[in-house]
């Protein structure tokens, strides 16, 4: 009996692991742009420490910073999918997503805390170039919508983790730990900007 | 022969019951196609399977729900009659192309509202309602004229848009913690970013 069930377990857990996509449903093509939208952002790790230095440091600054960085740059950053999608160019992107990543974890490192529309505007300027390289580097024959909406979904999750993970900003350690993290990223940063440029 | 045990004889009643139910059980007509419904299921899922219809739905329903239950009311007044009044009205008159330009915008436009939770007054929001109705159903209709039964699918149709909108704003409406709206304007900014990329598609 015991046999029986482990063997069947077996069948079901392997079965599970080799699934094969169905294309099932009318729309075909949907969903696989769906998840190529909602696994660009987080299939960079430049674009992925950057979005969370955002959070982290929105975190830090406490209220309304913590809604509104987040909020401007999803925005901004369609912004500049937009302007790629339109063809309209924009020179050094990969420098500036690197120097993004020194900015906001050097941000976050030494836990500035600037006016408001100064850190909106230093976000808006980041995100315009992180946009622009999610919008110039379409699969084709995605599906717009969907595409579109995959890829906002998991930015604004980025920055929900980052913001997560900066409240521990409430305790001392849990401040130390930030810097660090901050510090972490302007390093990585560095290694962007120096592949970047090489 | 041994008297049945208590637990013997609840298994053989139970049997009883159960071999009569599947002796005297009527036709379900549990499948669409007997009951003439499955159109009406068809139009249903239309909605939720067409996001560039949905997600302006979606914005107006948040932003009725930011402002209140009176422009609540206003909007379940207004958007599934508009819509239903602009499906039928595609369906009879010819279908035409679909506009995502004008879709595009016209999220764009009312994620950017529900970021800003901008104090509209309840007519512009009724206003808003009516006239998005009229161009989405509109524009679903040009899809469901296509079918078969094009009215039963029209029907199911703003059946989901009249149940996904009060659902939304009713809920939204019930919050009362600050987080929770800035939660709701935060999704306005998704909704809105998710625009602006769909008009950059359109123009492409």
């Amino acid at each position: 009996m015991r046999a029986r069930r482990a063997r069947a377990a077996a069948i079901f857990w392997s079965t599970l692991a080799w699934p094969a996509l169905a294309f099932a449903h009318a729309q075909a093509g949907g969903t696989i742009s769906f998840s190529s939208g909602f696994l660009h952002p987080i299939s960079g790790l430049d674009h992925i420490v950057a979005m969370l230095a955002v959070g982290i440091w929105g975190a830090q600054l406490g209220a309304p910073a913590i809604w509104l960085l987040p909020v401007t740059f999803p925005v901004v950053m369609a912004f500049g999918g937009f302007l790629a999608l339109v063809g309209v160019p924009l020179p050094g992107i990969e420098i500036g997503i690197a120097i993004s990543a020194i900015g906001l974890g050097l941000a976050v490192c030494l836990e500035a805390r600037p006016s408001l529309w100064i850190a909106a505007l230093l976000v808006g300027v980041f995100a315009i170039f992180h946009g622009h390289a999610h919008g110039a580097e379409l699969p084709p024959g995605a599906n717009g919508i969907a595409y579109s909406i995959g890829f906002v979904i998991a930015t604004g999750l980025l920055h929900a983790t980052g913001i997560s993970v900066g409240l521990v900003h409430r305790w001392l350690a849990g401040r130390v730990a930030l810097r660090v993290a901050g510090a972490a990223i302007a390093v990585l940063g560095l290694g962007f900007l120096w592949r970047a440029v090489a | 022969m041994s008297p049945a045990t208590p637990t013997r004889a609840r298994r053989l009643i139970g049997f009883a019951v159960f071999a009569a139910l599947l002796g005297t059980a009527p036709a379900a007509s549990a499948h669409l196609v007997t009951t003439n419904l499955g159109p009406f299921y068809d139009g249903f899922a239309h909605f939720f399977t067409a996001p560039e219809t949905l997600l302006p739905v979606l914005a107006l329903a948040l932003l009725a729900g930011l402002r209140g239950p009176a422009f609540g009311r206003a909007l379940l007044l207004c958007l599934p009659v508009a819509w239903l009044a602009g499906a039928c009205g595609s369906v009879w008159l010819a279908p035409r192309a679909a506009l995502p330009l004008g879709t595009a915008g016209v999220t764009l436009a009312f994620g950017a509202l529900v970021a800003a939770d901008v104090a509209l007054p309840r007519l512009c929001v009724a206003g808003f309602a009516g006239g998005l109705g009229l161009f989405a159903g509109a524009l679903s209709g040009a899809d469901l004229a296509r079918a078969s039964a094009p009215l039963t699918l029209a029907m199911g149709t703003t059946c989901a848009l009249f149940i996904t909108t009060a659902l939304i704003a009713g809920r939204v409406t019930s919050l009362r913690a600050p987080w929770t709206r800035i939660a709701v304007r935060v999704a306005g900014s998704w909704i809105a970013a998710s625009g602006l990329l769909m008009l950059g598609w359109a123009l492409r």
